[in-house]
């Protein structure tokens, strides 16, 4: 018997204006796995995301989260059902200096000391830069910024918006090693990425998308070996993308 | 084209001591018992043009409510002023400056508290149902504007009212060789407060953290969880409450109340909101002082341009800084 | 297909006709009132009232032009209303009052008010659309500040009077006997060249707004990310837009020079201009060019004839506190501000708006899938 997945989209459509963006999505994110949605520019990946957020309102289909459907509510609700979310654009408050940062994503008592000991020891360079305004970061460091802000509370589900975009491998590598960590607390993460080798390292599950909808659900290993059917579905192959 | 990092450094820094410089600038113009009055006087006057402004680079910035019915507020408190100072006239005629005081404290807060409610009924009434729509809000609010300014007159009439200073507030006193104005000093003096209790506000609670967070990215913080649009109804409170204070001394400071008080500083609060960049209070605080004291200098050096010399002053800043000297926020 | 006389008036209207019978026919009736205004309403007061109503329709159609048709909320519009209106009225001051004079001075204002529409119009390239409806207005006042400051040219706070040419001085005389009981004289000449020019300006402007150059600017309105992903250089056509309007305007600022024998700040220049300006566009109806003719014979009739009604009113209601106050005859823009509040809320499309979402027939609502 399969447990019931934490978050669940059924049917899902969303228009953006006048543009018929999400064309019935269908999409299970397992508890205590990464999820991989993969899908090339304009499939729709950012949309998706954005309307679990409930940035964007659907206008058709389910989102069901831990059993309680959400699809309709404000963000700040489904925020603090326990949804972290962190977007392509990152979302860094520049102005705001990193502790200020991290400390809009804790409750009313402020830092629990152990955990942001924790969440420093995986991102050194915060610990650093702690009291500069966060505009000064460079690329790589907001990212991690993001990530630290996702994770410095217990959260049921993280949603992350393509975290790789414009890095250094180097920065990759480091992560992905964050990302495995996160993997071992059993914390349950929907993860969009356009870069296969990250997605090939971290990633449990795996959803395609195309033009609206979702073309191709299974685990990542299956795809990973398959390369004739990760030609098929994204136009590459595991070798030719590092 | 890249310019050194020198020069790129000296560049970002250079908002941050226009106020200094301006004042360095003039000294030589002038006498300096001249350039001590005038001084004196463009910082006072900035700092009631930042009561009136504070509030509204918060509004724009942070609710992106784009009211243009900030006057009506402004000129509220000044013709509340009118009726307080005119109750308690005994207290305002009497040499003493506490019962002064009193009078002024009193008028502030019944200001406060009125502009605030209205405040309160005008974000529910007529602001509530067209965020979202810029161009809505901007043509509601000159409606709002027309509608408050005539229920004004219809209570208080249509000719422009006196407004004499209290008694211990009247007069100068000589500091370097200058006359200084003692009401001035005191606007300024409360114009110092209100930035500093603002600065302490916006810095070390939770509420202004997200308030400068909310002025950056109103969705990220809603993705963290919070419910910004509740902080937004407290904004536009606090924003016409000061609006009313601003009017307050404003009238004092000209002793006479027209209906049009609040209307023609809409034009200099615009001005400080360009020069000063949305959302910043910094950045509105040192807008407010330049243009108060451009307006007093030139006033003094070109008095046919005084009138013209803040707008040209805009423009200036525009060309050099498209978003204002502070910008906050993505674009 | 239409054929013959209702060929004719669609290629005059430019295919725009108002639509309803009860729009086309309030229309209707204006056109007739106002062509006929000197014969149906004698006495100078009424002719110079239906003068105004003339130019304002102008004015206002113009306006909403960046408003209605592009989306820009501009304050600056009654300065271009002004430089048309100075133009032929310093030219008519310092020169000999002939036509010549009035061309010259009408060109002038023209020529000034594109110029200053188009460095407005760049203006908006650098800024965000709040800053430059802010910026707008500060240019306007700075407009003022100099009209009232440059006393010789512009004759300061009080204004210049001035002669006009003799075909519309009142003494001239266009025919020796009365027609119809109205005698023909110089108003009466003034009143038919505002008419004809106003009415060729409004066909004018229906003419550009539903060319293809209107429909990039509606385009640009709806959305301006998309027209500029389509090919469509938007800040030019902005530009250009507001050129245009900004044109029409002065023209209509030396017609009222013209009317006036007589421009001061208070009259072209002033911010109550631009409220009324402002409140004639959105009541009538937005991006409909009907809808501000409507909406400038609603105002000008409310300031002229509400009033004598709100002073019974306030009379009858004496006694009861703070009533009378508010039905002063002087407080009619009271009641026009919250009329424009309503219609920002209720009815954004304006009188024109729903008047033609009414006459459209009704269709079924799609089915659900």
């Amino acid at each position: 018997m399969t447990e019931t997945p934490l978050l669940r989209l059924a049917g899902v459509h969303t228009h953006i204006g006048r543009y018929h963006i999400l064309h019935g999505v269908d999409l299970a994110v397992r508890r205590g796995r990464l999820t991989m949605l993969l899908g090339r520019n304009g499939a729709g990946k950012t949309t998706t995301l954005r309307t679990i957020m409930g940035l964007w309102r659907p206008s058709a289909g389910e989102i069901v989260f831990d059993g309680a459907p959400i699809g309709g509510m404000e963000t700040p609700d489904i925020a603090r059902l326990g949804i972290a979310y962190v977007p392509e654009s990152m979302g860094i408050f520049a102005q705001l200096t990193v502790r200020e940062n991290l400390l809009l994503a804790t409750g009313p008592a402020g830092f629990d000391k152990a955990r942001l000991d924790e969440v420093l020891a995986l991102f050194p360079a915060l610990k650093q830069k702690w009291a500069d305004s966060a505009g000064a970061l460079s690329g790589g460091q907001k990212q991690m910024l993001a990530i630290s802000r996702a994770i410095i509370e217990n959260r049921r589900l993280l949603v992350v918006d393509e975290p790789t975009k414009g890095l250094a491998p180097a920065v990759i590598q480091h992560l992905i090693d964050a990302f495995l960590r996160l993997k071992s607390t059993e914390t349950t993460i929907l993860l969009v990425e356009q870069n296969f080798h990250m997605a090939r390292s971290v990633g449990d599950d795996v959803a395609v998308m195309d033009d609206g909808r979702i073309v191709h659900t299974g685990s990542m290993a299956a795809l990973a070996g398959d390369e004739a059917l990760q030609q098929h579905l994204l136009g590459l192959s595991l070798a030719s993308h590092q | 084209m890249t310019a050194s990092p020198a020069l790129r450094r000296f560049n970002e820094r250079l908002p941050y001591v226009l106020v200094p410089l301006l004042l360095l600038v003039m000294l030589p113009a002038m006498s300096f018992s001249t350039w001590l009055t005038l001084t004196v006087a463009g910082l006072a006057m900035g700092m009631m043009l930042f009561l009136m402004a504070a509030g509204l680079t918060l509004i724009f910035g942070l609710m992106q409510v784009f009211t243009f019915a900030h006057g009506a507020f402004i000129t509220l408190g000044a013709y509340l002023a009118v009726s307080v100072v005119g109750a308690l006239a005994g207290w305002s005629g009497a040499e003493s400056w506490w019962l002064n005081l009193a009078v002024l404290g009193i008028a502030l807060a019944v200001a406060l508290l009125a502009t605030g409610a209205a405040g309160y009924v005008f974000e529910r009434v007529i602001i509530r149902r067209v965020y979202g729509s810029h161009l809505r809000q901007i043509l509601i609010t000159v409606g709002g504007l027309i509608i408050a300014e005539q229920l004004i007159v219809a209570i208080w009439g249509a000719n422009p009212l006196p407004l004499p200073k209290p008694a211990s507030f009247r007069g100068s006193l000589i500091l370097g060789g200058a006359a200084i104005e003692k009401y001035r000093l005191v606007a300024a003096a409360l114009g110092l407060v209100v930035y500093g209790a603002l600065h302490l506000l916006l810095n070390r609670t939770r509420v202004g953290l997200l308030v400068r967070a909310g002025v950056e990215n109103r969705e990220m913080v809603e993705a963290l969880g919070y419910r910004i649009r509740r902080l937004f109804i407290g904004v536009f409170v606090a924003g016409t409450a000061l609006a009313g204070v601003g009017g307050v001394m404003w009238a004092l400071y000209q002793e006479l109340v027209t209906r049009s008080i609040g209307s023609e500083m809409t034009i200099l609060i615009f001005i400080i909101l360009v020069i000063g960049g949305l959302g910043s209070i910094g950045g509105c605080f040192t807008a407010a002082l330049l243009v108060g004291l451009v307006t007093n200098y030139v006033g003094f050096l070109a008095p046919k341009l005084a009138l013209g010399s803040t707008i040209l002053l805009m423009m200036l800043v525009l060309l050099w800084r498209p978003r204002g000297l502070f910008p906050v926020g993505a674009e | 297909m239409k054929r013959g006389g209702a060929g004719t008036l669609d290629r005059l209207l430019s295919g725009d006709r108002p639509g309803g019978w009860l729009l086309n026919l309030l229309l209707l009736l204006l056109l007739a009132s106002l062509a006929l205004a000197p014969f149906l309403f004698p006495g100078t007061r009424s002719v110079g009232v239906a003068a105004r109503i003339c130019i304002f329709i102008v004015l206002a159609a113009s306006y909403d032009v960046m408003l209605g048709y592009t989306g820009i909320a501009s304050f600056a519009h009654t300065m271009f209303f002004g430089m048309g209106a100075y133009g032929v009225a310093i030219a008519l001051a310092r020169l000999a009052p002939g036509w010549g004079a009035v061309l010259l001075g009408a060109a002038a204002g023209v020529a000034l008010a594109i110029v200053v529409a188009v460095l407005i119009g760049l203006l908006s390239l650098r800024v965000r659309a709040v800053f430059f409806s802010m910026v707008t207005l500060a240019v306007a006042s700075f407009a003022l500040i100099l009209a009232t400051q440059l006393r010789d040219l512009t004759g300061g706070e009080d204004g210049l009077t001035f002669s006009v040419p003799a075909a519309l001085s009142p003494a001239f005389r266009l025919a020796a006997e009365p027609v119809l009981g109205v005698r023909l004289d110089g108003r009466i000449v003034t009143y038919y060249l505002i008419f004809v020019v106003s009415l060729a300006l409004f066909l004018l402007m229906l003419r550009i707004v539903n060319s293809p150059f209107g429909r990039v600017l509606q385009a640009i309105r709806e959305n301006e990310f998309r027209a500029e992903a389509l090919g469509y250089r938007t800040v030019l056509y902005r530009t250009l837009a507001g050129a245009l309007s900004a044109a029409i305007a002065a023209l209509a600022g030396g017609l009222m020079a013209l009317l006036l024998r007589y421009n001061g700040p208070d009259v072209t220049l002033s911010f109550t201009v631009m409220i009324d300006i402002l409140l004639m566009v959105v009541i009538g109806g937005m991006g409909t060019l009907y809808g501000p003719a409507l909406g400038a014979v609603v105002l000008v009739m409310a300031e002229y004839y509400l009033q004598p009604v709100m002073a019974a009113l306030a009379g009858s209601l004496a006694g009861v506190p703070l009533l009378p106050a508010l039905f002063d005859p002087d407080r009619w823009l009271l009641w026009l501000g919250l009329l424009f509040v309503l219609v920002v809320y209720f009815f954004p499309a304006g009188i024109v708006g729903e008047l033609r979402a009414r006459a459209r027939p009704v269709t079924s609502a799609p089915r659900r899938g």
